[in-house]
């Protein structure tokens, strides 16, 4: 199982999260889901300035296979959306925590991160098969 | 119990992602279905298609059997090697399995069906083969590989040599060889060119390390499923089941109804169904917007409702297609509802992808 980035806090729905220094949050799925999905043909991503809270489906990565639910790890307004994805929904296949990411929230409360998983337990709970889609 | 393939090991030793279809444990990419797609559409492509069903025939009455069997006519078939494409029906005119069937001689013949089908294929033809005396081996033995592309029967004629090499490259569309010891088959399921190639299971993954050396890059049954819906071809279990008739799936052109006299099984209830003239038909759909069209979604027509029966993403034409059941007559735009919403799509003629390059639609 590939390596997961150190700074990241992940959704048990296998959507991660990324503080930056600015204090925004950068969104994106993990490598499990995007290979459990397979090549991806279309994004459908919220848009800049939509209110999300924390659980809701806020974007949505369609595979050849299936399409899938993307919901926000915290709470915020989107600052900015991948537009890449528009012409290359493959990053997200090929860059999953990097040139693959969905979208940037401005958190309502950066704490909020908190109630995130680490990547441990993230991990573990692939281990465990624990698949919440 | 899953079954496994004799390339079983070779395809995780490439890094497929398996998964159980039909009872086997097969390839569903080897990393991107897309550029497999790409790879058979542009160049030769390999699929490990040995969870599919050989059966042959023996006997002096198995060509009379097979006119009995089958709608399409093994009359037809007028040299060793030929071959076509036919449904075999049940007395309601229903698909029990579409499938190809090869002449071999006079009185033997070797049919190729789908794996799923299997058991239930090969109970109703023993059943019905009795009267006729005619022998039904299944060749669990065999394994099957398909090579496809414009590249591919170069590809696999390399392989060969001297007139073995010239009679391979000689084979006819729908034709069949044997050569090099294996069954060289000019039929696929991609719409490309190629060969579907029968061997013995215990010399398959020799074959199929010949070929990657050849260059064939192996594909799975992702860009497998993408390249025949591209090519407007159907898959029994989404597109055609017990239920429905030929009639109603794009399958009227194989069905051989002279001579008259031929009572094939279902031609009855087929011909009641001609007269009356079908109540639905299959067409093609090419969505307009983004997303992707998928089995089971409800189609809202002028005429009436329809269902999608097999929809996926084109990756030559970068847009979503689909085969669907719709009210017969039904032409123009059509309103597809996927995940909530009602989406526009155009009613085409399949296919999409024709030797290679987009249909003019």
């Amino acid at each position: 199982m590939s390596e997961l980035p150190g700074d990241l806090k992940f959704r048990k729905s296998h959507e991660w999260a990324r503080l930056e220094e600015d204090g925004r949050v950068r969104i994106g799925i993990s490598d499990h889901a995007q290979s459990q999905l397979g090549d991806m043909v279309y994004v459908e991503l919220p848009e800049v300035g939509d209110q999300v809270e924390a659980g809701d489906a806020c974007a949505v990565v369609e595979s050849v296979k299936a399409a899938a639910d993307v919901y926000a790890p915290i709470s915020g307004d989107v600052a900015e959306i991948n537009e890449e994805l528009s012409d290359s929904p493959e990053l997200v296949n090929e860059s999953p925590y990097e040139n693959g990411w969905l979208f940037v929230i401005s958190p309502d409360n950066p704490d909020d991160l908190d109630e995130l998983l680490d990547p441990d337990a993230y991990a573990a709970g692939l281990e465990e098969g624990d698949d919440a889609e | 119990m899953t079954n496994k393939t004799p390339l079983h090991d070779l395809h995780l030793q490439a890094g497929a992602r398996m998964v159980d279809f039909g009872g086997w444990e097969m390839p569903i990419h080897y990393g991107s279905q897309l550029e497999e797609h790409h790879a058979v559409r542009g160049a030769s492509g390999m699929f490990d298609v040995s969870h599919m069903t050989v059966v042959d025939l023996a006997g002096e009455r198995s060509g009379e059997f097979l006119r009995h069997l089958l709608a399409n006519d093994v009359a037809k078939l007028k040299v060793p090697g030929a071959a076509l494409y036919t449904c075999m029906l049940n007395e309601r005119g229903g698909v029990i399995d579409d499938l190809i069937v090869y002449r071999r001689a006079a009185d033997r013949y070797r049919m190729v069906v789908n794996a799923a089908t299997r058991a239930k294929d090969l109970a109703w033809i023993t059943g019905q083969a009795e009267p006729f005396s005619a022998s039904v081996a299944e060749r669990a033995d065999l394994a099957m590989v398909a090579v496809q592309g414009p590249q591919a029967r170069a590809k696999f004629a390399s392989l060969l040599d001297g007139s073995e090499r010239e009679r391979v490259l000689a084979v006819k569309r729908f034709a069949a060889v044997e050569a090099g010891g294996a069954f060289v088959a000019r039929t696929g399921y991609t719409g490309e060119d190629g060969f579907e190639v029968v061997v013995p299971g215990a010399e398959v993954a020799g074959w199929w390390r010949r070929l990657a050396a050849a260059g064939v890059r192996p594909c799975g049954l992702g860009a497998r499923d993408t390249l025949r819906l591209e090519a407007g071809m159907n898959l029994y279990g989404q597109d055609l089941d017990e239920d429905t008739t030929p009639l109603e799936s794009g399958l009227s052109w194989t069905i051989a109804w002279d001579p008259p006299e031929r009572d094939f099984i279902g031609r009855a209830a087929l011909e009641r169904e001609r007269e009356r003239g079908p109540a639905r038909a299959q067409v093609g759909l090419t969505l307009e917007d983004r997303g992707v069209l998928r089995h089971g979604q409800d189609v809202y027509c002028e005429r009436g409702q329809g269902v999608v029966t097999s929809g996926s993403f084109s990756p030559t034409l970068s847009r979503s297609i689909a085969l669907a059941r719709v009210p017969s007559g039904t032409a123009g735009r059509v309103e597809v509802e996927i995940r909530g919403k009602r989406l526009a799509a155009r009613v085409v003629a399949p296919p999409w992808v024709k030797g290679g390059k987009p249909v003019e639609h």
